[in-house]
């Protein structure tokens, strides 16, 4: 994602017929940016669209005319505020979690592995080339009440007989950080093999020990994976249902589960579009401060 | 491997420092093995002798691998994920292969507008990428089926190739193409023979990418499917009634082929190299 990366370099005296006012560039964009437009940008006002309709008295389920009613926005937010802010709650700590897990992996891939660099980012990659969701179906396995993980917690004393992992908020915080590590592990690595071990050295040449020379020099220096990183399993995660309807119980439910079965079991698309709008616009707002504030102009 | 040329530290500094390196060594294996219980698990379920319900080990064969098509409908939704997948890895493919030159290679206005066009799609969940698009096939009265879903993988999958194979364009280094020109190549002939071999494994990673996206997609797919099952659709709506061991088998297998699949391409691009 780091998106701007390199394009002075392949700019600077690249041989390639480099034509300021060429045709060139527009017609090898025109194809891919239409449907962009069309399928990604279209929809999302027809999304808008859809979010103000009202059902009209005595009609067929699902048919919708729009009468720009801007209070579904309120009502559809009333309705489910408990599940709004879970969402945003489970998927911060989600992400704070995988932050946890796959810093010391990428640190230890990109400064210790040696010659199995490259094995091991593959297997950081390979168990997601198995569907997630039969992983997450794993997961409520692994997590039974019978199953290896409560049994071994179980051992423990004084804690209670009905002690239960599955179908619980920490399964879906559990199995959302699961699903989304490699998009945290991978932004990581990118930036922590970036780091020039000599700057490093420079740090402890300077009399600064592990942990300062960690603080100072390698966490700052990492900073614009830490941010893509956390970015890419935030995003996903705050929008995701398959987790919570797996792993979880009724009152675990996320944004997502309540735009899901407004859109196909209630048929209230109205409330659905309304839904994902609020969702989308809060998300970009917090990633726009959030990019802001870490000074990371990199990403976009 | 990094030296942290402290002078002459102390025995219970070089204890705790020998500690804290291999401790990262631990952290890690210990990553990697939550990496891979849950696909141990979807292997070692590929063989329960399950019936019904594939939740709890009832004993071992081989009968689900010799008959991977046994349950009803599981292969039906495998060969749509499949068409769904090679016809999206395609279009996407190329429609992004064609933006990362644009932008990798050429001055343009609108540079900007381009770059937030491909990142927005990547910065909006999926949740709502698949409902704005059946919003608006309801609002164009069309029903949702396999196109609807190949139309919207496409659509997700573009960004990811642009990104990757802008980032291998980029990596090229400049002095190549231009010793074709200067050797007398035009600039199609340079392009040819020159630029798109160099780019072609940035290519290739970027289908498989798409490739495993759209294959593993199950929220969009869901959304835009109508009626049409895909793979990871069978999955979710057997969840509840308990999944045939069969799926175990199809998604074990796709682990290995995928895997088989990125280490061949490595050994591949690493003689290339050598050569």
């Amino acid at each position: 994602m780091a998106f701007l990366h390199g394009l002075s370099k392949s700019h600077t005296g690249s041989g390639s017929g480099l034509k300021s006012r060429s045709l060139t560039p527009y017609i090898l964009l025109a194809p891919g940016l239409i449907w962009l437009i069309t399928f990604f940008i279209i929809p999302i006002f027809s999304l808008a669209s859809t979010s103000t309709m009202v059902r009209p008295e005595g009609s067929q389920i699902g048919t919708y005319v729009q009468e720009l009613r801007f209070a579904n926005y309120i009502d559809a937010f009333l309705a489910s505020r408990e599940q709004y802010l879970r969402s945003f709650i489970y998927a911060a700590l989600a992400t704070l979690l995988a932050l946890a897990i796959a810093y010391p992996l990428a640190y230890a891939i990109a400064f210790k592995s040696g010659k199995f660099r490259n094995i091991l980012l593959v297997l950081v990659i390979a168990p997601f080339f198995t569907s997630f969701l039969l992983r997450t179906i794993a997961w409520t396995q692994i997590l039974a009440d019978s199953g290896p993980v409560v049994s071994a917690i179980k051992v423990i004393p004084f804690i209670d007989e009905t002690f239960r992992i599955n179908n619980t908020s920490t399964a879906v915080v559990i199995g959302l950080a699961y699903n989304f590590l490699p998009f945290m592990t991978l932004p990581l690595y990118a930036s922590l093999e970036r780091i020039d071990p000599r700057t490093l050295e420079a740090s402890g040449d300077l009399y600064a020990n592990g942990l300062t020379t960690f603080r100072k020099v390698t966490l700052p220096l990492s900073m614009p994976g830490v941010v893509a990183g956390t970015l890419l399993t935030f995003i996903p995660a705050a929008g995701d249902y398959v987790n919570a309807a797996i792993l979880g119980n009724p009152n675990t439910k996320m944004i997502g589960n309540v735009i899901e079965s407004r859109f196909f079991a209630v048929v209230d698309y109205p409330t659905a579009a309304a839904l994902s709008f609020t969702l989308m616009a809060t998300i970009l707002i917090l990633v726009t401060l959030y990019i802001r504030r870490s000074g990371t102009d990199e990403l976009v | 491997m990094t030296k942290i040329a402290a002078p002459r530290p102390s025995l219970s500094h070089r204890t705790s420092r020998w500690f804290a390196r291999n401790l990262i060594r631990i952290y890690a294996g210990v990553a990697f093995v939550y990496l891979f219980i849950p696909v141990a698990y979807t292997f070692a379920f590929s063989f329960n002798d399950a019936g019904k319900s594939n939740l709890v080990w009832q004993g071992f064969t081989l009968e689900n691998w010799k008959n991977p098509c046994g349950a009803p409908q599981v292969c039906e939704s495998v060969v749509n994920s499949l068409q769904i997948g090679v016809i999206s890895t395609v279009l996407a493919a190329i429609l992004g292969t064609m933006i990362a030159f644009a932008l990798g290679r050429h001055k343009f206005k609108g540079r900007k507008t381009t770059n937030l066009l491909i990142f927005l799609p990547m910065a909006t969940p999926e949740v709502v990428l698949g409902a704005s698009l059946l919003a608006m096939f309801l609002n164009l009265r069309i029903n949702p089926g396999f196109w609807t879903v190949v139309i919207a993988h496409v659509m997700f999958c573009i960004s990811f190739v642009v990104v990757t194979v802008k980032a291998r364009i980029a990596s090229l280094d400049p002095r190549l193409e231009q010793a074709a020109m200067d050797l007398y190549a035009n600039e199609k002939e340079t392009f040819r023979y020159v630029t798109l071999p160099l780019v072609m494994p940035g290519i290739a990673g970027a289908a498989l990418l798409a490739f495993s996206l759209s294959f593993d997609d199950f929220i969009i797919t869901n959304f835009n499917s109508g009626i049409v099952s895909t793979f990871p659709k069978f999955v979710y709506v057997s969840a509840a009634r308990g999944i045939p061991a069969q799926a175990n088998v199809i998604g074990s297998a796709m682990f290995f082929i995928a895997l088989i699949i990125v280490i061949v391409g490595q050994i591949v691009s690493r003689q290339r190299r050598k050569g």
